[in-house]
């Protein structure tokens, strides 16, 4: 049977069922089934979110101020990025101004946390759907160091003796019978394209990032005191400066200053001298495989990030771009109003939850989330055994957010589409940069390989606006500024009876809000859509697919049985399913009926 | 298993000479607060063992614990993956999936029976017949019980695992529940912490692979090592709780002279873990030299234990030493008087603030 869905799939359910679950590598539990035909070419995809955990009616009744706490454990993977917006929802909604100092180690955090997560993403998330460690042991230890001194010729490491000696290592792990994490993968599978040389070379590169990644986030233990969950504060930072007097040595000082400046120079050597040149060397390996584009051609959506000044919110002082396009118009960017009921909505009709009337979207300020678990008349398996998914009914634990009716893709790739289209400087140059270097059109962003590169760029990006900021905060303190808190509202008793906000940042998955009511002092309705809500949704009315789904329409597996293209797609979008299920009502009471066993 | 090297033989034909081999010994013993005299004991337990398989499971969580676990700065997790343990199965890392993932774990349970352990991070949901956390098409739950069936013992990672965490929090929509609660005949270490210390993670591992048994543990099945002391016990600003020098508000005089944040809602007083002293990220903070109270995220219920910011009410919870009852002979009645004012009045401000439902 032949579906044409309104955003421009034709979905054909008659071939062979494929069936991933546990999609691993991602942050949390998600499920994907496929219909392939007879070329093993996907003709029709269903991706199931598998966990929730209801965050939000945990939230009900409880000292906004908290807030943070809360959702900042909705995902331990982009750690923070749940707090940042959490905090800026309530201050929002309080009319609270930070200081300057504040909003400047608010983005070095975040700013840290996108190079940490890219980073770890790209090597230990993603590379294995495209680099082979196995076919590593074959590589020649000398050419792998022409490789690596041609591709980046500012990486010290780099010596023959250098790159035999982790070929030994990973010899000898191999032949000790125990493969640990590696076990069972696809290593003689087709879809692996990278020569030995190559191979060695990224495989040498994820043990160096492993390494590397432990020193990035201690820029965040500084000013938040622990890595992941750090802690922040409704109307500024924790973290009180003093350079001067007694006491500096307790609190940021010139030390830490001095610390942080390190970090940021040694993480902008590590994605300049090895992450940007492995991303290129793999990708000009990959350049023919232009799967995965999905939604990223037609409908891309951020809400952009990164103040440069205290407050200020619109989209010129934001430096990650915010906007929406539609249908492929680069030449049209339009504005993005989260507090317009008409706008952002979520639907539920495949959903596991209940809605009065489903025919309807609901703003999250107004959002209503009844779980309501069952599989579809066509499902196979029972409700505890799931063997086929239904997607003509109800099969996610996601809902499915809607732009002004459209299904959108967010994350890097979307917002460099955007910046891209805005003409923003500094996104068109690094673009331009990877077009020139790879001999490709601009086209070959909408893809699997343009979300992985444009990852890689914004974490180049990122790394240097952190010693933007820091440069900032320093000149700040100078200037005879160092306050990092406004406590003004601290206190419960200056609140207003009733109180509505939204917060918002582009966490590393893509654009994320959350939207508070506060009432009596305490939350009264607290709503999250996340980045892997819009990527990972299910159907809506109208039949219109998700964008893990879109992307993964008509990509040639080469062995069914095997998912690789499947992963390598999916983990392009680098998938955080806590984040996207966890979302829960205004009104709680519903589940308090639900049996205890 | 003849076919298996022991960790030794991993390092030796890596190149690493026996002389370095000791000198890690050596080095890991004392970051485990071990006599020196252990390190020989270490090394003959590493020269002379396969790598022990762990099946690293996940339910219901944020992935934090295994974000803490890779940030350990000794040893380097890459360290602790290629050499020390056999990291068959993790959801979060592994390369295989779906099917080929689900093997390992039946592969695992069989062959290594009694042998393996069972790391947990995140729990089971027990609401809609387990079908909130869904693993291959079934119940989480389904998966841990056959994980758990053949391990020699369970670790419970975190929070989550060890007592159940913020999804566990009032009202517990999915009626999420600790490792413990559906596993009985395993013995259990819980490392809690949301998450745990990062070296605090690989040390539980070092220890078990090294010792080959397990840590000695408190009543609540923590191990002693670095659970068995408050955080206020060796806060580098107990001198000034001790001095009546307290935060009043946030980034007042006080904050920017690094005062005790008591007042501004720290638990310190009555949260077991190893923060003030190991501190985080390869020893670089912890939260309350960042100008945070502790929020006391390993105790249990911590989300229910009122407000981050409201300032613990009873003063005998300080401790069972008599020094932290008294907090501060020499400052003597005023700073004990002015504390218990301070808490008698917010606690009427929140009285009236919301009337019950604390």
């Amino acid at each position: 049977m032949t579906i044409q869905t309104p955003n421009g799939f034709t979905l054909d359910t008659s071939g062979k069922r494929i069936v991933v679950d546990p999609v691993t590598r991602i942050e949390g539990h998600m499920r994907c089934e496929v219909n392939v035909d007879s070329e093993n070419i996907i003709r029709n995809a269903v991706s199931t979110g598998t966990m929730w955990r209801g965050l939000e009616v945990i939230l009900k009744g409880r000292d906004p101020r908290d807030a943070w706490a809360f959702t900042q454990r909705i995902c331990g993977v982009c750690t923070g990025t749940h707090a940042l917006t959490s905090v800026r929802c309530v201050e929002d909604a309080l009319g609270i101004k930070i200081p300057e100092n504040a909003n400047s180690i608010r983005n070095i955090m975040q700013l840290c946390l996108q190079v940490h997560d890219h980073l770890v993403h790209f090597y230990h998330l993603h590379a294995l759907d495209w680099v082979n460690p196995v076919s590593a042991l074959k590589a020649d230890p000398k050419a792998t160091s022409e490789l690596q001194q041609k591709v980046s010729p500012a990486h010290p490491k780099s010596s023959p003796g250098y790159f035999r000696d982790v070929q030994n290592r990973l010899k000898r792990f191999v032949e000790s019978g125990q493969l640990g994490p590696f076990k069972n993968g696809y290593w003689d599978n087709p879809a692996y394209l990278l020569p030995p040389e190559a191979n060695l070379m990224a495989t040498t590169h994820y043990l160096e990032a492993l390494d590397f990644q432990t020193t990035i986030m201690r820029i965040r233990t500084i000013f938040g005191g622990k890595d992941p969950h750090p802690n922040w504060l409704v109307g500024g930072v924790p973290c009180a400066i003093n350079v001067d007097g007694v006491g500096a040595v307790g609190a940021i000082n010139m030390e830490r200053l001095n610390m942080v400046r390190s970090i940021i120079d040694q993480s902008i050597r590590f994605v300049e001298d090895v992450y940007i040149p492995d991303l290129l060397a793999v990708a000009s390996f990959y350049k023919g495989w232009l799967y995965g584009g999905g939604l990223s051609s037609k409908n891309v959506l951020s809400y952009g990030d990164i103040p440069d000044n205290a407050n200020d919110y619109s989209a010129a002082n934001l430096l990650s771009p915010r906007g929406a396009i539609i249908n492929g118009n680069l030449k049209e960017v339009h504005d993005v109003d989260l507090r317009n009921p008409e706008e952002i909505q979520e639907f539920v009709p495949h959903s596991w939850y209940k809605y009065a009337d489903e025919k309807k979207g609901l703003h999250p300020w107004d959002g209503v989330t009844q779980p309501a678990y069952g599989l579809g008349p066509n499902a196979k398996g029972s409700k505890t055994n799931i063997v086929e998914i239904d997607e003509s009914a109800k099969y996610s634990w996601i809902k499915a957010p809607r732009w002004k009716g459209n299904a959108m893709e967010v994350g890097p790739l979307a917002r460099y589409i955007v910046g891209y289209a805005q003409g923003n400087k500094e996104i068109t140059e690094q673009i331009n940069f990877v077009l020139k270097t790879l001999d490709v059109p601009v086209t070959a962003l909408f893809s699997t390989l343009g979300r992985t590169a444009a990852r890689g760029l914004e974490c180049q990006w990122a790394a240097h606006k952190m010693s933007y900021f820091l440069d900032k905060l320093i000149a700040t303190i100078k200037a005879g500024d160092s306050s990092t808190a406004n406590v003004d509202n601290w206190d419960p008793s200056t609140w207003p009876k009733e109180a509505k906000g939204v917060g918002f940042t582009e966490a590393p998955r893509g654009a994320l809000a959350h939207w508070i009511r506060i009432k009596d002092t305490k939350i009264e309705n607290y709503q999250c859509v996340v980045p892997t809500t819009w990527n990972g949704s299910p159907r809506d009315n109208e039949g219109n697919i998700g964008a893990f789904e879109a992307s993964l329409m008509n990509t040639k597996m080469e062995r069914p049985e095997e998912p690789v293209e499947i992963l390598r797609t999916l983990h392009s979008f680098d998938p955080c399913l806590a984040c996207s299920t966890h979302v829960m009502s205004e009104d709680g009471e519903e589940l308090t009926r639900i049996k205890v066993r | 298993m003849t076919e298996i090297e022991t960790f030794y033989d991993v390092l030796r034909r890596q190149g690493i000479s026996r002389r370095s081999f000791l000198k890690f010994c050596s080095l890991t013993a004392a970051s485990l607060g071990l006599a020196p005299e252990l390190a020989p004991q270490m090394a003959y337990a590493l020269e002379t063992k396969p790598r022990t398989p762990v099946l690293w499971l996940h339910g219901l969580e944020c992935t934090c614990c295994s974000e803490a676990f890779i940030r350990s700065a000794h040893p380097l997790a890459s360290d602790v993956i290629l050499s020390m343990i056999s990291l068959d199965y993790d959801d979060t890392i592994m390369a295989a999936a779906g099917h080929q993932a689900e093997a390992i774990v039946d592969e695992i349970v069989e062959k290594y029976k009694g042998n393996y352990i069972l790391a947990c991070e995140g729990n089971p949901p027990l609401n809609e017949d387990g079908m909130y956390c869904i693993i291959g098409g079934k119940p989480y739950l389904d998966q841990l019980k056959k994980a758990a069936s053949n391990c020699k013992a369970i670790i419970s990672w975190g929070s989550c695992a060890s007592w159940g965490c913020v999804q566990a929090a009032r009202p517990n929509p999915t009626q999420a529940v600790p490792i413990h609660k559906v596993i009985r005949d395993k013995p259990i270490i819980k490392v809690p912490g949301c998450p745990p210390i990062p070296e605090v993670m690989t040390a539980v591992i070092t220890y078990i692979a090294t010792f080959e048994k397990l840590p000695e543990l408190d009543r609540q099945g923590r191990p002693k090592m670095f659970y068995s002391q408050r955080i206020h016990d060796k806060c580098y600003r107990r001198p000034h709780f001790d001095a009546g020098q307290f935060v009043e508000a946030w980034d007042d005089d006080s904050a920017r002279k690094g005062y005790c944040l008591y007042k501004m809602g720290c638990k310190g007083p009555t949260t077991y873990n190893a923060c003030s002293t190991t501190r985080w990220n390869g020893g670089v903070s912890f939260p309350i030299q960042s100008g945070h109270g502790c929020i006391g995220c390993s105790e249990d219920g911590f989300w229910d234990n009122g407000g981050f910011y409201n300032r613990l009410t009873n003063i005998h919870q300080f401790g069972i030493e008599a020094n932290a009852d008294d907090i501060g002979k020499t400052a003597a009645g005023v700073v004990g008087a002015a504390v218990a004012a301070h808490a008698a009045v917010s606690a009427l401000k929140r009285a009236r603030d919301k009337g019950g439902n604390a």
